[in-house]
């Protein structure tokens, strides 16, 4: 990605926590905060920060999108970079905000503020260059990617980087890691047949690998998927890679 | 089709109850995708090539009305007679045209998707006049009374075991034999004599050039050549956008399309196409017609956003790569062409009002932008298709077709919560308290809830805990 990499390491963050994480997932976010705050970072959490906006935004309502990403705007001002627990809202955030305001009065602004969203994985590994110290018991895991991730914020190796740092976890890769799980936001409720499908052939490959935990690093993916293992009675259990990385570096 | 599918969503439905189609698309796609990938080792030359090749198309795009006129020209120098086609009623009608002047019975074709956009072939059979599809996959389907279920290979959705039942049942004495290469001889010998006996040879175009007025065909199986050099008169016909500038511009084009599409180095023929027999020549048709359909391009090309779609080359390697289309077939889509590159044209060029729920029938996964030949930004236009799906006036056919007042009321109250601090608070909190007594039988949690437990709520927020924590706000 066209990421510059962060000269010196930044002695404080923002922290944009995303509204599935603050509803669904919030030991989730606050395990990102932990995980930076354990290298010494300031973590700035703006209260008055909501949604990124991306569920308007690929539904055909750009004005509401709009609308609730100028919300955000102002809670990041100065150079600071901004972490978010999430590919697919870092990549809202950091590639599709530029078009949003395309011609806007704060056009500027929402660049600016765009071009310092990080996704976290990717601020772990390429700006604090982390070294993770495993306490935990061993392990197998297997890493689900989330497409956007992958494709918006180019975050591939990063998240799986940081697993193999673990000593007492074992990552078997899925078959087909690039394929998306079916969530696609109102996709899983405009199509919930073909959703279903689609995480279907998802449970079976993350089976394969004879995983106890998928980890992942998007919220979206980890409903659809945590909730068809759930419903399907699997063992298996999902979790958000910030969550899981505290754990095992406190030994939880 | 055993029954026929009103919309997409019934389409896939039915699709997705059947474990053979799925099976057999499962199956292909996965084969598809790692020959795919086979092709390209090098990520280097991948983005070189790439680049290359969109580059082609972006310039045959920016200058197009300039290089449409240059090729009627040439073309017109070579000998071939030029037709324009603004819609494919007009196309039809010159097809008929010409085969009515020559008294044709048997037309034998080649591969051609804009035929398939024209549904030429029912046309031919109201007029009385044979036609027979050469390509295999295409003359699987044609036997079966289906349509293509990929735009490379039209035959995709089926096995070999169904493909003999299907031989067995439509071919005289054909044996029950599950044998590929028996199959394709047997069709070998029924198409052979049909080439023979054609009086018209129809085609695609891969790429017309416009300097030369060569028309440049790609395939493996010969049928095109035999289409279009054994039979007395050859009709091409393509869609305005296939033109290019210059005979160095086709091997880029060629060379990626088989790549991307079938994970082959190159095809087995590449037909250079450039006139009629000349004097004192052996072999080749006596008139070549070139049949250039509009029918909506040009408004897709007015459109500086939109034009990118008509970079396409048609390698179907979206498909191929398209995690919707792997579970339920080219035939849900219900168009000749399926998949990411269908979810973006056939809404453009049908309207929004037909086919507004296509764009929907996405997860935005990017996999399709991530390996397309040319670098179309597919989901970007899909999202510019649901815009204008909800917005009158827009520059699509039959913008604000799907306009639904309570889904803007819906967003436009999800806007509000979101946009104020406190409005956010006050809901979040409401949801964390009462959202997970929702009943699972509401609407959309129906829908969640097919196959996932229901979400739930956290008893507090992030926004919560990072406050107990003395989390700093600024």
């Amino acid at each position: 990605m066209d990421h510059q990499p962060a000269p010196t390491k930044p002695s404080r963050v923002y922290y944009f926590g995303t509204c599935l994480v603050d509803l669904f997932f919030p030991d989730a976010g606050m395990a990102g905060i932990d995980l930076l705050q354990s290298q010494g970072l300031t973590v700035v959490f703006p209260q008055g920060q909501s949604c990124c906006g991306q569920p308007a935004y690929n539904s055909g309502y750009r004005a509401e999108a709009l609308k609730v990403a100028r919300a955000q705007l102002d809670l990041f001002p100065g150079e600071d970079p901004i972490v978010v627990p999430s590919g697919s809202c870092a990549g809202m955030m950091r590639k599709h905000w530029p078009d949003l305001f395309r011609g806007e009065p704060d056009e500027a602004k929402a660049v600016q503020v765009a071009a310092r969203v990080w996704e976290l994985t990717q601020f772990l590994v390429h700006v604090l260059d982390v070294h993770l110290t495993d306490r935990g018991e061993p392990l197998r895991v297997t890493w689900h990617a989330s497409c956007h991730a992958q494709r918006e914020m180019g975050v591939v190796e990063e998240p799986k980087a940081l697993l193999r740092q673990l000593a007492n976890v074992e990552l078997v890769e899925l078959k087909r890691e690039k394929e998306c799980c079916g969530f696609g936001g109102t996709f899983a409720v405009r199509h919930p047949e073909i959703s279903a499908a689609m995480v279907g052939d998802k449970l079976a490959d993350i089976e394969g690998t004879e995983a106890a935990r998928v980890v992942s690093g998007d919220c979206g993916c980890l409903l659809n998927i945590t909730g068809a293992l759930e419903a399907g009675g699997k063992p298996v259990r999902g979790q958000h890679i910030a969550q899981f990385l505290k754990e095992r570096i406190h030994g939880a | 089709m055993a029954h026929e599918p009103t919309d997409f969503a019934a389409a896939s439905r039915a699709a997705l109850a059947d474990p053979q189609l799925r099976g057999n698309f499962r199956r292909a796609m996965d084969g598809l995708t790692g020959k795919r990938a086979a092709q390209f080792p090098d990520p280097a030359e991948w983005h070189g090539v790439r680049a290359l090749a969109a580059s082609v198309r972006l310039r045959a795009l920016a200058k197009l009305p300039e290089l449409l006129e240059k090729l009627e020209e040439n073309c017109t120098r070579n000998g071939i007679t030029v037709h324009w086609a603004a819609t494919t009623d007009e196309a039809n009608a010159i097809a008929l045209d010409i085969l009515h002047r020559v008294d044709a019975r048997l037309v034998v074709k080649g591969k051609s998707m804009v035929t398939e956009e024209m549904h030429l072939n029912a046309v031919l059979e109201k007029n009385g006049i044979e036609v027979l599809e050469s390509d295999l996959g295409e003359y699987i389907v044609q036997l079966d009374g289906t349509m293509p279920s990929h735009i490379i290979m039209p035959a995709i959705h089926l096995n070999t075991k169904q493909i003999a039942h299907l031989f067995k049942r439509r071919i005289k004495d054909a044996e029950s034999r599950e044998d590929a290469a028996y199959l394709t001889d047997l069709a070998r010998r029924v198409l052979r004599a049909k080439f023979e006996a054609a009086d018209v040879g129809m085609s695609g175009v891969n790429a017309a050039v416009a300097e030369t007025g060569t028309l440049c065909l790609i395939e493996n199986e010969g049928n095109g050549r035999m289409c279009t050099t054994v039979p007395p008169v050859h009709i091409a016909f393509m869609g305005l956008e296939k033109v290019v500038e210059k005979l160095e511009d086709v091997p880029p084009v060629i060379s990626l399309l088989p790549r991307s599409a079938t994970g082959q180095p190159i095809t087995t023929y590449v037909n250079m196409i450039s006139g009629p027999r000349k004097a004192g020549e052996k072999d080749g048709p006596r008139e070549v017609h070139l049949v250039i359909l509009d029918n909506g391009r040009s408004s897709i090309y007015a459109d500086p956003e939109l034009r990118d779609t008509l970079r396409c080359i048609r390698c179907g390697a979206c498909m191929n790569h398209c995690p919707v289309y792997t579970q339920v077939g080219g035939h849900a889509y219900e168009a000749p062409y399926p998949g990411p590159i269908g979810k973006i044209l056939v809404p453009q060029i049908e309207g929004l009002d037909k086919r507004g729920a296509l764009p929907h029938a996405c997860t935005m996964c990017n996999a399709c932008v991530e390996i397309c030949p040319v670098k179309i930004p597919i989901v970007e236009i899909m999202g510019r298709l649901r815009v204008e799906a909800v917005k009158p006036g827009g520059a699509v056919k039959d913008a604000g077709a799907k306009a639904s007042r309570t889904e803007a009321m819906v967003w436009s109250g999800w806007a509000a919560m979101n946009a104020s601090p406190t409005a956010y608070r006050i809901a979040t909190a409401a949801m964390g308290k009462l959202g997970n007594a929702a009943p699972s039988s509401l609407p959309l949690l129906k829908d969640w809830t097919s196959v996932r437990s229901k979400p739930r709520f956290a008893a507090r927020t992030l926004h919560d805990l990072a406050r107990a924590k003395g989390i700093p706000d600024a």
